[in-house]
């Protein structure tokens, strides 16, 4: 067992926890931030997809102790109050998600992409998220919604 | 996955230390994007993990242009490939490094760890041949170092015996009017494992080739030194026949398998296409440099 001090979303949490727990785990079930969703557990799907000092990982395959000391953020993270995230409005009304699995995960990817390119063209926004997959899509109306977050448009 | 004690060592005695102690039972993990899927599938099953990521003589990246490259094991992918000097003098590296994965894989994954991985289709190794590259091993005996192509003994295993550590790779600096270049074959466009990956350095004099290097990655148990393919180019004058020569040479060294991936026929052929690709990509760089 160790004990972790890590910032989520903001906060400061300290925590015991195995030595074995991944990231993922620790978010949803020790922390019951279960917007982070685990798809295919080898990282190639995305889902998992959190910030971890800034920089996008698959929680998948992280360790929970890897993080001691640093800060996570995660789909929970974003939103101020009431109002969501850029992001996340942009993909409601440009349609960038339909089942909504992998839209945590895109959404992180993408705020990463903003962090470090706030203007992306559509070539670099396909690079930057082909490690996100997305089965209900096709992916136009996901590139759309970045797209459209990067240029602070609110209506299609 | 099975219960395990994670250590984080600040320096390189710590971690030889621990690894030492614990021999067999003992792993390092980088990134942990292959480890920590091989320990959730139970292929691998250390019960120590030491986590090499905090120990600064594993991040550096140093170059200079007298000793070349020293490129710390721990170091991650995306620091290679955002890193401008590394683009200018290793662009074949940086081409490898920036195909393994996603930028999620990119931001955890190392060099180092791709090559004690020991994945005879791992992308930066035949890229490491290439460029001659040696690794530094440092252990309870002391250290020692080990060129790159005698790196990796069988799928999955390395020349790393209990107790050592991979502290950096050594990489020569590229001699004027040479470049290295790194193609693989996937079926898809991106996020997949090699089904052929070849790398190739070269040193150009007008049309006279000077120095040839050519690794080739997943076409035998473990990555390989196309020494023949390699040797041949050197001294030649660097056209189509010499490069068809060379890509001959490198399908003769081949001894690729079949599997899901493809038929071994279909490497060999592999094999060929991209060593003629490779040499030309390197060529067409080094005429610039």
């Amino acid at each position: 067992m160790k004990n972790i001090q890590v910032r989520v979303n903001g906060h400061p949490v300290a925590r015991e926890i195995p030595d074995h727990r991944l990231l993922v785990d620790f978010l949803r079930y020790d922390l019951g931030l279960t917007g982070t969703k685990e798809g295919c557990s080898v990282g190639v799907c995305g889902a998992c997809t959190v910030l971890l000092n800034g920089q996008p990982v698959s929680s998948c395959l992280a360790l929970a102790v890897m993080a001691d000391g640093g800060e996570v953020t995660t789909i929970e993270g974003l939103a101020e109050g009431d109002r969501l995230h850029p992001l996340q409005q942009a993909f409601i009304d440009y349609g960038g998600f339909q089942c909504g699995v992998c839209t945590p995960g895109q959404i992180m990817a993408s705020k990463a992409l903003l962090d470090a390119n706030p203007h992306p063209t559509p070539a670099q926004i396909k690079e930057w998220m082909m490690g996100n997959l997305c089965r209900c899509t096709g992916y136009y109306k996901i590139i759309e919604a970045i797209q459209a977050a990067a240029a602070e448009k609110t209506e299609p | 996955m099975h219960e395990i004690h994670y250590e984080a060592p600040t320096s390189l005695e710590q971690a030889v230390g621990i690894l030492a102690k614990h021999g067999d039972s003992a792993r390092p993990i980088c990134g942990g994007t292959d480890l920590l899927i091989q320990m959730r599938a139970g292929v691998r099953r250390p019960h120590y993990v030491v986590d090499v990521k905090h120990i600064a003589a594993l991040t550096g990246i140093a170059f200079d242009p007298k000793s070349g490259l020293r490129l710390g094991a721990a170091a991650p992918c995306i620091e290679i490939f955002e890193n401008a000097t590394l683009r200018r003098h290793y662009p074949g590296l940086v081409e490898a490094a920036h195909l393994i994965g996603s930028l999620q894989i990119q931001s955890r994954a190392s060099v180092g760890g791709n090559l004690c991985n020991g994945s005879p289709a791992a992308d930066t190794t035949p890229a490491l041949i290439a460029l001659g590259a040696v690794a530094r091993l440092v252990g309870p005996k002391g250290e020692r170092q080990v060129k790159v192509e005698e790196f990796v003994v069988s799928p999955g295993r390395t020349v790393i015996q209990p107790g050592e550590l991979l502290v950096e790779l050594l990489i020569p600096p590229p001699p004027p009017h040479s470049a290295d270049a790194y193609i693989r074959f996937i079926p898809r466009n991106e996020m997949d494992i090699a089904v052929v990956g070849i790398g190739a350095a070269i040193t150009l004099e007008g049309d006279r080739c000077t120095a040839a290097r050519i690794g080739m990655g997943a076409v035998a148990p473990t990555p390989l030194f196309a020494a023949k393919a390699s040797q041949a180019l050197v001294g030649k004058k660097f056209d189509a026949v010499a490069i068809e020569n060379a890509a001959q040479l490198a399908i003769e060294q081949a001894s690729p398998i079949d599997d899901m991936r493809g038929t071994a026929e279909f490497r060999r052929h592999l094999v060929g296409v991209l060593t003629r690709r490779t040499l030309e990509r390197a060529a067409e760089r080094a005429r610039r440099n």
